[in-house]
């Protein structure tokens, strides 16, 4: 028996909404099915399993919203019978996740409040972040509410009942925000992003002693190869410059693994892969970096297709839990109508992000006269618990190599 | 191509790209990459509908004159009448 639980999609992501149910009790799953999808800030995520087995009880249901860590399914493993749910508790014998918040309440699963009517503490009233941003959200002050959590505390339930009769609301209105159960929307809050985006970058300027390099590049032979590349092609198999720059800063990774990674419990963890997590800016404002697995592997027209997938998906709805967990560094690209240069804000737990600016053509000395070449300022933030700026300096050193041989990439 | 299937190819296209832009609002001199916040992606895709949709190659280097939906008119009623 395994319990399935509330995935931290990113250390900005307190509670998930499940949208919609893809398996039921007695559904085989295997290692990468999409058992759930979950509406976080950044949209509706395709959640996967880790595990295969089959399915014993879903423990959520559509419509509800729960705190990251809290039991979503049982599943029982391959070989094991499909016994009933056990009378015990075994929510969170398991690590909810590999990156949880630590900001993050304890998981509270949904089936183990208390009956309600027991006491509710006098003093200090315990509110769940979703209950207090909810209560927020409707002018309430969540320490007047009754809690019916298992320790009394204050539970998005809670302020949902209570803020139909806190407010006089016109009918209309009133009908429509009481949780119905939601259809898997594809987009995502911009209000809701902003905020997540604001406590993950806190945090990150609040616990990590970032140091900064910049480096400027000649892409005179980068652009030149890209440019043949493209000409015998037709638009659809073409290749953006950023997926040569992707390339490099993979391959480049390899090299100068101490940037590729994690900072956790006071010590370095190297990333399983390079899997770069992709900034990409989304319509209507906030944005979402989700992971291109094991890029240094990747052909350049994989990328491209990859890139590609990513970029529509992030947009539309539809990342997967995997793109959003596993990104090891994260790259922010300013394409080609953006600033000069970037110097980006890491995403914790990471160690780095690299930064493009815009390639623009520029006067540049070559062999001791001055000639027009594109140019781009690329920097790179990185985390000074996990690294110098001496092991930084190599990495650009290495993405400038890489890029003087786009043909090798 | 005529003047009014090249702008119904066009707003097609960029409705998938720029969903939320209104149809109307994108006067013919304006560069449609400011306009509509378009990325190098999305404008790459713009030329991918355009090339699909028309059948007309389109060179990399033809990008520069694609930017405005005066430009992509004059650019496919010359290419195919």
């Amino acid at each position: 028996m395994t319990d399935f639980l509330m995935p931290s999609l990113g250390a900005d992501m307190e509670t998930g909404t499940v949208v919609e149910w893809r398996v039921k009790p007695g559904s085989p799953v295997k290692k990468g099915d999409v058992i759930a999808v979950v509406e976080t800030h950044k949209g509706a995520i395709e959640v996967e399993c880790f595990e295969e087995g089959t399915v014993s009880e879903l423990c959520v249901e559509e419509g509800e919203e729960v705190p990251v860590g809290a039991l979503l399914a049982r599943l029982n493993g391959p070989g094991e019978p499909a016994a009933q749910p056990e009378p015990g508790e075994k929510v969170q014998e398991q690590a909810p996740a590999p990156r949880k918040a630590p900001a993050a309440e304890p998981a509270r699963a949904p089936r183990e409040r208390a009956p309600e009517g027991e006491a509710a503490p006098e003093a200090r009233v315990a509110v769940t972040p979703a209950a207090r941003r909810r209560a927020a959200e409707r002018g309430l002050d969540p320490a007047t509410l009754k809690g019916t959590g298992i320790d009394g505390s204050v539970t998005l339930a809670d302020v949902e009942a209570a803020a139909p009769s806190a407010f006089a609301r016109p009918p209309a209105e009133a009908a429509e925000p009481a949780a119905p159960p939601r259809k898997a929307k594809r987009g995502f809050d911009p209000d809701q992003m902003r905020q997540a985006i604001a406590a993950a970058m806190s945090r990150s300027k609040r616990e990590i002693p970032h140091y900064y390099l910049t480096s400027t590049m000649d892409l005179g032979r980068a652009v030149g190869w890209l440019e043949a590349f493209n000409r015998e092609r037709a638009p659809d198999e073409r290749l953006l410059p950023a997926v040569v720059l992707l390339k490099a800063t993979a391959l480049a990774l390899g090299k100068v693994p101490q940037l590729n990674g994690f900072w956790e419990n006071g010590a370095f963890r190297p990333g399983p892969g390079v899997h770069l997590g992709w900034a990409i800016s989304l319509r209507g404002g906030g944005l979402v970096a989700p992971a291109i697995h094991n890029a240094d592997k990747t052909s350049l027209p994989d990328l491209m297709a990859a890139l590609r997938d990513l970029v529509g998906r992030a947009r539309a709805g539809g990342l997967r839990s995997s793109e959003l967990i596993d990104p090891t560094v994260t790259i922010t690209s300013l394409g080609e109508r953006g600033a000069d240069s970037v110097i980006g804000v890491i995403y914790p737990p990471q160690v780095a992000i690299i930064g493009f600016g815009r390639i623009a053509e520029r006067p540049w000395v070559v062999d001791g006269g001055i000639e027009k070449r594109p140019l781009v300022s690329v920097s790179l933030s990185g985390d000074h618990r996990a690294s110098d700026g001496h092991t930084g300096g190599k990495l650009l050193a290495a993405i400038d190599d890489l890029l003087q041989q786009p043909e090798a990439l | 191509m005529t003047e009014a299937a090249i702008r119904k190819l066009a707003a097609e296209v960029l409705g998938d790209i720029a969903p939320e832009a209104e149809p109307g609002t994108l006067s013919d001199d304006e560069d449609m990459r400011e306009a509509l916040d378009l990325d190098s992606m999305d404008f790459l895709n713009f030329v991918i509908g355009l090339h699909k949709g028309s059948g007309v190659d389109i060179p990399e280097a033809d990008y520069p004159k694609l930017f405005t939906m005066k430009g992509v008119v004059s650019y496919f009623s010359r290419d195919s009448g």
